[in-house]
């Protein structure tokens, strides 16, 4: 674990929300923390090239940009050679997230998770097709879990 | 949402930059004024298209903890155990998902040993197994969805 001192923390707390829409906006957080932009830059750059902060960026609301068909695909494969697949799978241009987890047998065998996204159950069909493909041999059995209604978090529900 | 604000939206899924006038640089990149982008943001962000502009935090590498968990709700009880689970400040989301784990659900602590407690208090409320699945690896995270 990285540790940030008081400053990284203070930094963090204030940009949480988000980043002011403002054209100096590091230089209106150093105000609010009375430190020189500077600072408030060097700390942020620091903070990125240790992946503190994953990206400084957007974060769209995929229902909104058309993505209404999200699902969880998971996969048995072995263990051995997990590490590889899961980065190959994670380089997928519509795997959003892609995790090993523990498996929970014998009810639950899978260990490799990826979230996919498209705008029609075709193209998702296409994507688990392709992940499949990729997978080959080391597929041992894989299922898709479809969000079917959003229990907790704010705004829409729809099937995802 | 027009074409502009799609080449926004992809740009910024890349990353903004760090420097003293990010705005006007990025604005330049894509053809438009400072204020025309920021306004352009300001509007995606107000109608929600947009959840977040900004850094986005590594919250495990900053001593927070999460999880993944699901349970097997019965139908019969599946308010109840939404109401019990939601109730929880820990739980960040939750989902019904079409399966015989048929829900599941973010739990984000400050700290590794506060995952546990909170399983443990969820399984004794509702008195259903929770099935933690936390990672052991990851092998990618990141949104890239073109608008």
């Amino acid at each position: 674990m990285i540790t940030l001192d008081e400053t990284d923390l203070a930094i963090m707390r204030v940009t949480q929300a988000g980043l002011p829409l403002t054209p100096q906006p590091y230089r209106l957080i150093a105000k609010q923390l009375g430190l020189t932009a500077e600072e408030v830059m060097k700390r942020m750059a620091a903070m990125q090239e240790q992946g503190i902060i994953r990206r400084i960026g957007v974060v769209p609301n995929h229902y909104k940009l058309g993505y209404r068909f999200n699902g969880m695909t998971v996969w048995n494969v072995p263990d051995e050679i997990i590490d590889e697949l899961g980065q190959k799978v994670g380089q997928l241009e519509f795997v959003s997230h892609c995790y090993q987890r523990p498996r929970h047998l014998p009810e639950w065998p899978y260990n490799l998770f990826a979230m996919v996204h498209g705008k029609s159950q075709k193209d998702v069909d296409k994507q688990i097709q392709q992940i499949a493909d990729l997978l080959g041999d080391s597929n041992q059995g894989c299922d898709v879990l479809y969000s079917t209604k959003i229990l907790k978090k704010t705004g829409f529900r729809s099937r995802g | 949402m027009d074409e502009i604000d799609r080449r926004i939206i992809n740009t910024l899924q890349e990353g903004f930059p760090i420097c003293d006038a990010p705005y006007q640089q990025v604005a330049t990149q894509l053809g438009l004024t400072e204020q025309a982008f920021i306004d352009r943001l300001q509007t995606l962000l107000d109608n929600g298209i947009l959840t977040r502009f900004g850094p986005l935090y590594h919250a495990e590498l900053m001593g927070g903890a999460l999880t993944l968990a699901a349970v097997k709700a019965p139908s019969e009880r599946f308010a109840e155990i939404t109401a019990i689970i939601n109730a929880f400040p820990e739980v960040a989301h939750n989902y019904a998902r079409n399966h015989a784990l048929n829900m599941w659900f973010v739990i984000a602590t400050e700290t590794p040993e506060q995952i546990q407690q909170t399983i443990t208090a969820i399984e004794q409320q509702t008195g259903l197994t929770v099935y933690n699945m936390p990672k052991i690896n990851e092998y990618f995270v990141g949104l890239k969805l073109e608008a």
